[in-house]
């Protein structure tokens, strides 16, 4: 058979990267305080992009004085402005915004991957359009809670004091200032102090949307600065997200006191793969579980739970698979897996995965060249781990999947729930009654059944135990916000 | 793989006609067995596989790998003519069009396939003769395959005796939809013997037989009874060829292969249009079944008009700037 000479099977993905153009960043950032974007007095701090460790601006550290000015700014705003408003006005607000990250929603999922290391097709496709997801969804509540199920005229608690993590800067600060807003409270937000970019940017789309002045206030810093948040007298409600030992702390410091507390902790999520499950989908979403957002997720499916007598086909679907995960460049379009959020992290990843080895798992890492300069670490999986093993118990919040077996239903139950944490879980089954039978049995806030982190801005979103306690997102989650409406 | 108890497995019953590879030449032993193995194979979550497509859709493929995709895709496309209306004349103006797509650049590599009618498979062998290009026809009463499988059989040797090396067969859906699995399979096998050395490409017409689900089993028939390649659809039926149901033959072709060793291609065909979806099958390939089926002998586009738009595409990276219709032919 005579044919020209044929390409080579090699498909190589030529860079595609996303125009880092689109945002402008500022050599030094302050605070957002009663609509103003002033300098805090305490001793300013640098971000840096963790894919390069190249520094991108600075910003202000809010001292207790700052945030007690955002405090009262915030009180003005709800006694003065924001409270007395009539509901559909409000609401008129949220969707302004919810249509404004629209519109600039290429900006803020640069900003993001930037600041974050999270890859932009991540950015792109969830944390921005589920951000404003969650705006259009709180805006149209905002004129009908009498309508909720939550008491005939619920009101405002006031002022919500609201500090949230660096996995999901922009997403966790939508899960929070739109539930508080739509229902009548102002906010004083402290985003994480490795990511405070996206937040800033938000201050300025509220100026843009001419949210009245103190209705949202950001203060910048890190632990100090959210202690000041949390511990400020005139705050009516605490809300939290992050690490389970933080959460310990401000349940303690909010003990006693009037304030209302929603804290969204840790996780060590079981994905359980039972003998009839779809054997495809179910390794798309052990990998979905895990490699989402470089596995810095509080419900990640760090935990998989396979039943004994499909282990080798699944672990052997699931490295084919992750040999095909693209590490590298946060910008780039193709890229799955980006960079580590903090040296700090990656120091934690990478001290619980030895402790994993030296406890006796077996570590798997596929062939894959990781960036000279940046905080990296490549997707893990570790097989022959036992319960008592610490990465089968510890948050490792990175790409690292402990797999564990199950021989019988019962057992798959008892491993599930076995874990000072309950925030997720997944079934993977054909089989329709035994996913009902197992959700029904496991303790956890979300059980996801045939698929893994899936978020709706209207379904609520919470754990048991360690995992923290309180609802976010749904109807649920307006009750966090309202006088008189417990959960 | 399930194996459950068959009552009327007697032992030293005569085996199928053709047993299929090992491990699974017990398979087809009986209506049960093959039923049990075929409902044993794992199921698809239909939103986890349009999910999964959909994400491999989201991959951004730029200048030179753009460029790289693009002759790729022309080098496997089978270019198509199957109408009522088709002459010799029409025949001809399409293999010389296989055999040099763009006349403003020799370096344009040439198709891997004309298809056409069996009638017509001599015109189209005589018009390519010494290109390297294969001769592929349609048979088995396509595109519905409702006739007798007397009929059907001699559609391939008439086809084959016509110059065709490359034959399309079309599975029987109704046997296939009544749960007739063996009779779907047996008659694979006899028009596999039939086309003599003749490459067979058997098409499930996914778009009838509605369920990823049946669309796994059905590809196992057709590889398990020695197809060489699995083919989407006839054209004739929309839905043809989506990616979800790409994405679980490819599957099936990668899982055939580590189970048995044998290889075999994948053709997805009709409503493929625009260079667009040529490249999102590609990288489809690519992350599922390996780069190791990235070559018109393990992958083929049946279309007509994606090998203009390639045509387009490829002179708006070689130019930097587009041109129109006029500036492609008409076939």
């Amino acid at each position: 058979m005579t044919t020209p000479a044929r390409p080579t099977p090699v498909f190589e993905y030529a860079p595609a990267p996303e125009s880092r153009s689109i945002v402008d960043i500022a050599p030094s950032y302050g605070l957002f305080v009663d609509g103003e974007f002033v300098d805090g007095t305490g001793e300013p701090f640098k971000t840096v992009n963790p894919a390069t460790e190249e520094v991108l601006t600075e910003v202000s550290t809010a001292s207790e004085a700052d945030v007690d000015r955002a405090v009262r700014a915030a009180r003005r705003a709800f006694e003065k402005v924001w409270g007395p408003m009539r509901p559909a006005d409000r609401g008129k607000y949220l969707f302004r915004i919810a249509r404004l990250l629209q519109e600039r929603a290429r900006e803020f999922a640069v900003l993001e991957s930037l600041d974050n290391g999270k890859p932009i097709r991540e950015s792109r496709d969830v944390d921005v359009p589920l951000a404003a997801a969650h705006f259009f969804y709180h805006a149209g509540w905002a004129d009908k809670l009498e309508h909720a199920g939550l008491g005939p005229a619920p009101k405002p608690l006031g002022v919500a004091g609201q500090v949230i993590p660096w996995n999901f800067p922009l997403l966790m600060l939508a899960w929070k200032v739109a539930p508080a807003l739509a229902t009548g409270n102002t906010v004083v937000l402290k985003p994480a102090e490795t990511t405070p970019l996206t937040a800033l940017l938000f201050a300025e789309v509220c100026r843009q949307a001419d949210l009245p002045a103190g209705v949202v206030n950001i203060v910048t810093g890190a632990g100090d600065t959210g202690r000041a948040v949390v511990e400020h007298g005139d705050v009516d409600k605490v809300a939290f997200t992050g690490s389970t030992d933080v959460g310990r702390s401000i349940a303690r410091a909010v003990a006693g006191t009037r304030k209302k507390l929603t804290l969204e902790l840790g996780g060590k999520a079981a994905n359980i793969v039972f003998d009839d499950a779809p054997v495809d989908q179910a390794v798309e979403g052990i990998v979905q579980g895990i490699f989402f957002n470089q596995g810095h997720v509080c419900c990640a499916g760090s935990r998989l739970l396979v039943q004994e007598s499909i282990h080798d086909e699944v672990i052997a679907s699931l490295q084919r698979r992750i040999g095909t995960l693209r590490v590298g460049d946060p910008l780039d379009k193709n890229t799955d897996i980006g960079a580590i959020n903090s040296a700090e992290q990656l120091a934690r990843i990478r001290e619980l995965s030895d402790i994993g080895e030296a406890e006796g798992a077996q570590r798997w890492q596929p062939a894959c060249e990781l960036p000279a300069r940046g905080y990296w670490f490549p997707p893990t999986v570790f097989t022959d781990v036992s319960p008592a093993h610490r990465i089968a118990r510890d948050e490792v919040f990175g790409p690292v999947l402990s797999v564990l077996t199950f021989r019988t239903p019962d057992e798959a139950v008892a491993k599930a729930n076995n874990s000072t944490y309950g925030l997720s879980a997944g079934i993977w089954s054909e089989k329709g009654s035994r996913i009902l039978k197992i959700a029904d049995q496991l303790r956890a806030g979300v059980v996801w059944a045939n698929t893994f982190n899936k978020f709706d801005p209207t379904s609520p979103f919470g754990g048991y135990k360690q995992s923290g306690y309180g609802r976010e997102g749904g109807r649920h989650g307006l009750a966090a916000y309202l006088k008189g409406a417990d959960q | 793989m399930t194996h459950v108890l068959e009552p009327d497995a007697l032992p030293g019953a005569t085996p199928a006609v053709h047993a299929p590879l090992p491990p699974y030449d017990d398979v087809t032993r009986s209506d049960a067995a093959f039923r049990a193995f075929l409902h044993g194979l794992p199921g698809v979550d239909q939103v986890g596989a349009e999910a999964r497509a959909a994400q491999l859709g989201t991959r951004s493929i730029k200048t030179t790998s753009k460029a790289w995709a693009i002759d790729t895709a022309i080098s496997m496309v089978d270019l198509t003519t199957l109408e009522g209306a088709d002459t010799p004349g029409k025949v001809r103006s399409l293999a010389a069009k296989a055999r040099q797509p763009d006349p403003s650049d020799p370096s344009c590599p040439q198709v891997a396939a004309v298809c056409v009618y069996g009638d017509l498979a001599g015109v189209a062998r005589e018009a390519l003769e010494g290109t390297g290009i294969h001769v592929a026809a349609v048979a088995t009463a396509f595109p519905s395959g409702r006739a007798s499988r007397s009929v059907k059989i001699a559609d391939v040797r008439d086809a084959v005796d016509n110059g065709a090396d490359e034959i399309d067969m079309v599975i029987d859906r109704g046997a296939f939809l009544t749960g007739r699995y063996l009779d779907v399979y047996e008659e694979i096998v006899a028009v596999k013997e039939a086309c003599g050395d003749a490459h067979l490409k058997v098409i499930l017409e996914t778009g009838e037989l509605k369920t990823l689900d049946n669309v796994r089993r059905a590809s196992w028939i057709a590889m398990l009874a020695g197809g060489d390649f699995i083919k989407t659809s006839t054209g004739k039926v929309t839905p043809a060829a989506t990616l979800p149901v790409g994405l679980v033959m490819l599957e099936a072709v990668r899982d055939f292969r580590i189970a048995t060793g044998r290889q075999i291609g994948f053709k997805p065909a009709g409503g493929i249009k625009t260079t667009k979806d040529a490249v999102k099958h590609l990288v489809m390939i690519n992350e599922t079944a390996g780069p190791d089926w990235l070559d018109p002998d393990w992958f083929r586009f049946g279309a007509s008009s994606l090998l203009n738009d390639l045509l387009l595409q490829r002179q708006k990276l070689r130019t930097g700037h587009y041109s129109g219709p006029d500036y492609v032919t008409v076939d």
